[in-house]
């Protein structure tokens, strides 16, 4: 693999989420952490999509909002290009930012209900200073066009479109300031299934057209496999498996990989009997010892329940699972170590 | 002529001509604002000019003839010979002008301090908004009283009586930005979290630019409504501030101002002084008041 475009290495997240501290003193109780993202490392190659699946509360989106800067990291570097954002002085940090952008989940929040369309979609040429007046205009009706809609348009309201046209103003949006990487932040999930593939289909036709990059997060494993290059599975914080897409969905790894995949829905009618999830998510606020998804495990073992499961390369990619180590027999000798 | 078609179809606009009540409430408010700032025209006379005043005009009862004069008006005259009906367009001039004033003030101060709070959060918002609530636990005109008595004790007598009607102005809006603050919050904290502010902060946009383009023009909702009830307490506040003898000077008397110097008169059989200048603030609070109500509901998208 060439020079990444961006890095992530050992990021952490962990949120505030004591009572006041008025509150603390008289209950007599401890501030309490939830940790949203622990120790996430991954690398997205130039004109890859990498999508980070897992459930609700996996803390993708708490990634998504790290690496565009809208939250801060608590631990770790996020290197854009080789420049590591976190420590970047805000001079530099504004020239990295023209860069990447975000499509964002709702499509009606994501929209100023009071602007029209052409404002929106000019904003970040207006901030970044690349184009004004006439220019400006020009640029925003060839925008609309590129995303499927007139030029016209830009002289309406968001209110005057449907949620799919709502997004490909978003997407309009995020590339007026002609960024090399977009942050894809659950980008259909709003839509009506019909929508969907309209919109990951533009979606691709633009990554060909410009050699975008994605970041891609979704819960929908039908949409990640129609879009990813590579996955990485996340639970409870952690990435427990990344893998090439066809690869994962072929020989999924880590058993929390596998309970996912076995969920989805048989299109292809290939006979296989579909399994639910068994389960939830733990509270992230107290976590369960070893590894996160012991729990659930069907292949659990007492060492899982101590000691973290450190990833590991596999034949595919990366795990963090002592199962797939291989070494179970390893472990249970050198397990009380 | 487009925009004007529109805003006829608008569901505001459909909401004001279904509902009889929002009106007549707008008609009878929009007749004495009118009246009110085209008094110097139509006034039939100028009761603060005191050249033109005859005191053996004094007294003169409703549609009377005046017993020394012969002169007639139509609302009768105070002690001092002033026709009632020129000085309720007069004192209503004023009532309004001071309520206006007073509700703009507040509502700049109020949202300021509301979108403070809200972008910054933290003890900044806990401060701002504990101040509030310590503000809130006081009648405002209890606040009003003390901002004049301190502005009264600053002030060199000499300024005193034309500062009068500013001081006024300053002490009403001060004893009444809470709850424009409270409303701005709380809507500014919704927007704040939605994802067009997000994106927005992403390309790095100055903050004072999201709070005042992005976050101000969809909190304006619910201010409009508190300020057009604001409006009607502004100059029930500023009446009854006059009524106590605090407010504006004698020279430049208030529907207020008019009420207090009828009140004197009212066991003397001179019903007409205070009966003239009560009725007129009635129906300009009641108006304003009815059509604050009715923005409230037609605003309000859990009622319809």
């Amino acid at each position: 693999m060439a020079e990444p475009l961006l890095r992530v290495e050992g990021l952490w997240r962990r949120f505030d989420v004591s009572k006041p501290w008025l509150n603390r003193v008289i209950e007599r109780e401890k501030p309490q952490f939830l940790t949203a993202v622990a120790d996430v490392t991954f690398e997205i190659a130039r004109g890859e999509t990498f999508a980070l699946v897992g459930e609700s509360g996996s803390g993708k989106s708490t990634i998504a909002r790290m690496i565009v800067g809208l939250l801060g990291a608590s631990d770790g570097r996020i290197l854009f290009d080789g420049k590591d954002m976190t420590a970047l002085p805000a001079s530099e940090l504004r020239a990295l930012r023209r860069r990447f952008q975000m499509i964002f989940q709702d499509p009606f929040a994501s929209l100023n209900p009071r602007w029209r369309v052409g404002d929106i979609i000019a904003e970040p040429l207006r901030t970044f200073g690349l184009a004004t007046g006439a220019a400006a205009e020009a640029e925003v009706g060839r925008l609309l066009e590129t995303v499927g809609l007139s030029a016209k348009d830009a002289e309406k309201f968001p209110h005057e479109f449907s949620g799919g046209q709502r997004q490909r103003i978003a997407i309009a949006r995020a590339l007026s300031s002609k960024p090399e990487f977009i942050v894809c932040d659950e980008p259909t999930s709003a839509l009506d299934v019909s929508v969907q593939a309209q919109i990951l289909n533009l979606m691709r036709d633009l990554q060909d057209e410009f050699g975008l990059t994605y970041l891609f997060i979704s819960h929908d494993l039908s949409v990640v496999r129609h879009m990813a290059t590579r996955i990485g599975v996340l639970y409870l914080g952690r990435l427990v498996e990344t893998a090439e897409a066809k690869t994962l969905f072929r020989e999924p790894q880590h058993p929390y990989t596998r309970m996912l995949l076995d969920a989805v829905p048989d299109l292809a009618l290939s006979g296989r009997r579909r399994k639910p999830v068994t389960g939830e998510i733990p509270n992230p606020i107290s976590p369960p010892s070893g590894c996160a998804f012991h729990p659930r495990c069907p292949l659990v073992h007492d060492r899982c329940r101590e000691t973290l499961p450190e990833p590991h390369s596999t034949a595919t990619g990366m795990a963090a699972c002592f199962a797939t180590k291989g070494d179970r027999a390893e472990t249970e000798t050198a397990g009380t170590a | 002529m487009n925009r004007i078609a529109r805003a006829w179809d608008s569901d505001i606009a459909w909401s004001f001509r279904h509902s009889p009540v929002a009106m007549l409430a707008a008609l009878v408010a929009l007749l004495i604002i009118l009246s009110a700032v085209l008094a110097p025209w139509i006034a039939p006379h100028d009761p603060f000019n005191p050249a033109s005043l005859n005191l053996m005009d004094g007294f003169t009862p409703p549609m009377e003839p005046n017993a020394f004069t012969g002169n007639v008006f139509w609302l009768g005259t105070d002690n001092q010979g002033r026709d009632i009906f020129s000085a309720i367009l007069y004192g209503a001039r004023i009532s309004l002008f001071v309520g206006f004033s007073a509700v703009v003030f507040a509502m700049v101060l109020g949202i300021s301090i509301g979108l403070l709070a809200a972008w910054r959060g933290g003890w900044v918002d806990s401060l701002l908004m504990r101040i509030a609530d310590v503000q809130l636990s006081f009648p405002s005109i209890l606040i009003a009283l003390l901002i004049f008595g301190i502005a009264r004790g600053v002030i060199p007598p000499a300024y005193r009586e034309e500062m009068a009607i500013w001081v006024l102005i300053v002490a009403i809006g001060l004893s009444d930005w809470v709850q424009f603050a409270r409303v701005v919050r709380g809507a500014a904290l919704v927007e704040k979290s939605k994802e067009y502010v997000q994106a927005a902060r992403l390309v790095g946009a100055h903050p004072a630019r999201i709070v005042l383009s992005h976050i101000l023009p969809n909190v304006m909702g619910p201010v409009l409504v508190i300020a057009t009830i604001g409006l009607a307490l502004a100059i029930i506040a500023e009446a009854t501030l006059s009524f106590l003898g605090v407010g504006v000077p004698p020279t430049q008397p208030s529907l207020g101002t008019l009420i207090r110097i009828g009140q004197g008169f009212l066991f003397s059989g001179e019903w007409w002084i205070i009966l003239f200048p009560s009725i007129a603030l009635l129906a300009l609070a009641l108006s304003v008041n009815l059509l604050g109500d009715w923005l409230r509901d037609a605003l309000n998208p859990r009622l319809k």
